[in-house]
């Protein structure tokens, strides 16, 4: 492999990291929270589709995020309602949004465009726009440090947003005091009850906020990474997030390094057919099962354990 | 719930009833909203589903797929453990039914599914047998396992069929066709033996009988066995279930066994019956299915029986829409979607209400 394909597998994973970053904090907090929400992959697919929809007949992309953003709030009030309102399984709930939005969106899609179940494809103002960083060009020509600049260079505003989305969670959940109720809610619920904080509150909160980083998730996924929605266009991203955030035990920054681990394997699988590794042949198959292969490994606890955080998955029940 | 008791009538009947009728009510909405009638789609979908022997036909050969799988997750349900992977299962199933009927010599249909459902159950039990251990004896989620193991699975059957199934020289990634000694007999041919007619077209075959005894047999097994009493008590209490000597580690792995056998053998129905040969996701959504089927049928044999027809009849009708108006069959993954929603996940939002009214009636 030369160094020019290095850079570009490089370049694609970053790209290909970025909804898996935003779906992964947005699971993260909810989880930390103690809402499961295996709907993310949902709520990324109904705001790929408003996005590009939105943008397509506005022609201007930043309406587009904000209806994403808007659809996917809202699937994520709905898990809210049902999980922490009516104490529904919360799992069960992740599953009907998941379904819900695979759906829907053919439906709508179909409804509105007429073309199979996809969105026309964007052009100019309707698809994302991209940062170039100052110097990047005059750059360009130093050996080795131009194309490593370049790797960072000239993404979507959305790719830089993701990656400040990590300390900004980091600092959100570890150094403020929404942060740390939101913890003890995901932890001991009775407790953060007993303190007279509201726990319905503070978990409607964090579900809110999943919706909102879906909503980008999904938004960057059909305006940014491709050029219109297609049906089932997140394919799967949204279990590789929740995958992510069990190899990350549900912290931030490992969060990140997991999403660019799955985004490198996702790159590399979709540029080569087979790798050789160690004298072996990695068919491309293998590649696209790592991501699970290494959760279930991640689950088992074989390689340190992953503890979900202790309240998740229950409704909060006040003593009488 | 919370103490206010509901019937048990009601509970089985009522609640269920309720939460598909709301569910109905917003597709229906759904439906007017895209500039159909609601009305005239309701009749395309029972006339093209029940309204002649080949609709029936279809809505039997997909019903006979949802009760496997129904079964599958309902069996799971009555331990509390929440089998997703019944889409893997089912696929691995293929696997299992295509290996056994392609690399064996079957002189007979009898005996090859006999063969073939071995090997189904066998294939299906396994990829269970990996989450159950692991949620048994690791404490893995079982949720997030069964979900990663449909995705192994896809990309395991992926590369069964491109590099070792594939006939040399196609292109095509999926399996050679089953002998002509392998064929199940279809439905019009078992009916034909008591003189009623039936449609030759579709797909429906033995497989169903066999699904309609496994209702029965799950049946049995859950309420007239000492293992089925065990599954139950597990999944009312496991602390009560353990302090009753039973272990919970081996009841989560013969539970999972059992459940991933079921939708193993799905594809009795779908490989070997119909398409007599393995392609790339033949499974098509079935497992997934299995949740809102289970769901309905409140996890009861006889309810998820009556589910997949319901559903059967969704699929088949649904078909028929996309064929003659402008709905797409896209339509019936969010009566799904609803159905899952109302009947799972806000089961209290229903359930609180009527439980309101006949405490009320009591009181008055």
């Amino acid at each position: 492999m030369d160094l020019a394909t290095l850079a570009q597998v490089l370049d694609s994973t970053l790209r290909l990291a970025t909804p898996l970053l935003f779906a992964c904090l947005a699971g993260l907090i909810s989880e930390r929270a103690g809402v499961f929400d295996i709907g993310l992959e949902g709520k990324i697919l109904a705001a790929a589709f408003l996005a590009a929809a939105i943008a397509f007949v506005s022609g201007n992309v930043w309406l587009g995020v904000l209806a994403g953003i808007a659809v996917s709030v809202c699937m994520s009030l709905i898990h809210g309602v049902a999980s922490i309102t009516f104490r529904g399984n919360q799992l069960i709930s992740g599953v009907a949004i998941n379904f819900l939005a695979a759906g829907l969106t053919v439906v709508i899609a179909q409804n509105w465009f007429q073309q199979g179940g996809r969105t026309p494809s964007l052009t100019g103002d309707a698809r994302m726009p991209t940062i170039d960083l100052p110097f990047a060009e005059a750059l360009a020509d130093v050996p080795v440090i131009g194309p490593v600049y370049g790797i960072f260079s000239g993404h979507a505003p959305l790719v830089y947003l993701a990656f400040l989305c990590v300390p900004a969670t980091w600092f959100l959940l570890f150094r403020t005091r929404f942060g740390l109720r939101l913890r003890a809610v995901g932890e001991n619920p009775a407790a953060v009850d007993t303190a007279g904080v509201s726990v319905i509150g503070l978990r409607f909160g964090a579900v809110a906020i999943c919706g909102v980083l879906c909503g980008l998730a999904g938004a960057y996924l059909s305006t940014g990474l491709s050029a219109g929605f297609v049906k089932d266009m997140s394919a799967g991203r949204g279990y590789i997030a929740l995958a992510a955030m069990i190899f990350a035990k549900w912290r931030p920054w490992h969060a990140m390094g997991a999403v660019l681990l799955f985004g490198l394997l996702e790159a590399v699988a979709n540029r080569f057919q087979s790798i050789e590794l160690f004298g072996l042949a990695l068919p491309v198959q293998v590649m696209q099962a790592l991501p699970y292969i290494l959760t279930v490994v991640i689950l088992a606890g074989f390689v340190g354990r992953a503890i979900p955080p202790r309240a998740g998955g229950s409704p909060y029940v006040k003593e009488h | 719930m919370n103490g206010k008791p509901i019937p048990k009538w009601a509970d089985v009947t009522l609640v269920p009833l309720v939460s598909v009728v709301l569910a109905f009510i917003i597709s229906a909405i759904l439906i007017w909203a895209i500039g159909e009638s609601p009305w005239a789609a309701v009749k395309m979908m029972v006339d093209g589903a029940f309204g002649s022997s080949y609709g029936w036909g279809y809505t039997l050969y997909y019903a006979t797929n949802f009760m496997f799988t129904g079964l599958a997750v309902a069996v799971a349900f009555q331990a509390r453990l929440f089998n997703i992977g019944g889409e893997g299962q089912a696929a691995l199933g293929g696997l299992g039914v295509a290996l056994v009927v392609l690399y064996l010599p079957w002189p007979h249909w009898t005996l090859a599914l006999l063969g073939a459902s071995v090997g189904a159950a066998l294939f299906g039990a396994l990829w269970a047998l990996i989450p159950g251990y692991l949620q048994a004896k690791r404490g893995s989620h079982i949720v997030i396992t069964t979900i990663m193991f449909n995705f192994i699975a896809a990309s395991f059957l992926n590369y069964m069929l491109v590099n070792h199934l594939r006939p040399q020289g196609s292109q095509d990634p999926s399996s050679p066709r089953f002998p002509d000694a392998t064929s199940l007999p279809k439905l019009h041919e078992i009916l034909g033996l008591f003189g009623i007619p039936f449609s030759k077209v579709p797909p429906v075959n033995i497989s169903l009988l066999i699904a309609v005894a496994l209702c029965f047999a799950v049946w049995w097994m859950l309420w007239r066995t000492r293992l089925g009493y065990q599954i139950r008590a597990f999944g009312e209490s496991e602390p009560a279930a353990q302090y009753a000597g039973i272990s919970p580690a081996r009841i989560t792995i013969i539970v999972m066994l059992i459940s991933g056998g079921l939708a193993g053998m799905m594809a009795l129905n779908n490989v070997m019956g119909e398409q007599e040969r393995l392609v790339l996701n033949a499974v098509e959504g079935a497992g997934f299915i299995g949740i809102a089927v289970a769901l309905m049928g409140r996890n009861h044999p006889f309810g998820v029986f009556l589910a997949a027809i319901l559903f059967g009849f969704l699929y088949q009708g649904g078909a028929e829409l996309a064929l003659w108006t402008g709905i797409p069959r896209e339509l019936i993954v969010v009566i799904q979607a609803l159905v899952i929603l109302f009947t799972g996940a806000l089961d209290n939002m229903v359930r609180i209400p009527i439980a309101k009214l006949f405490s009320l009636r009591r009181a008055g």
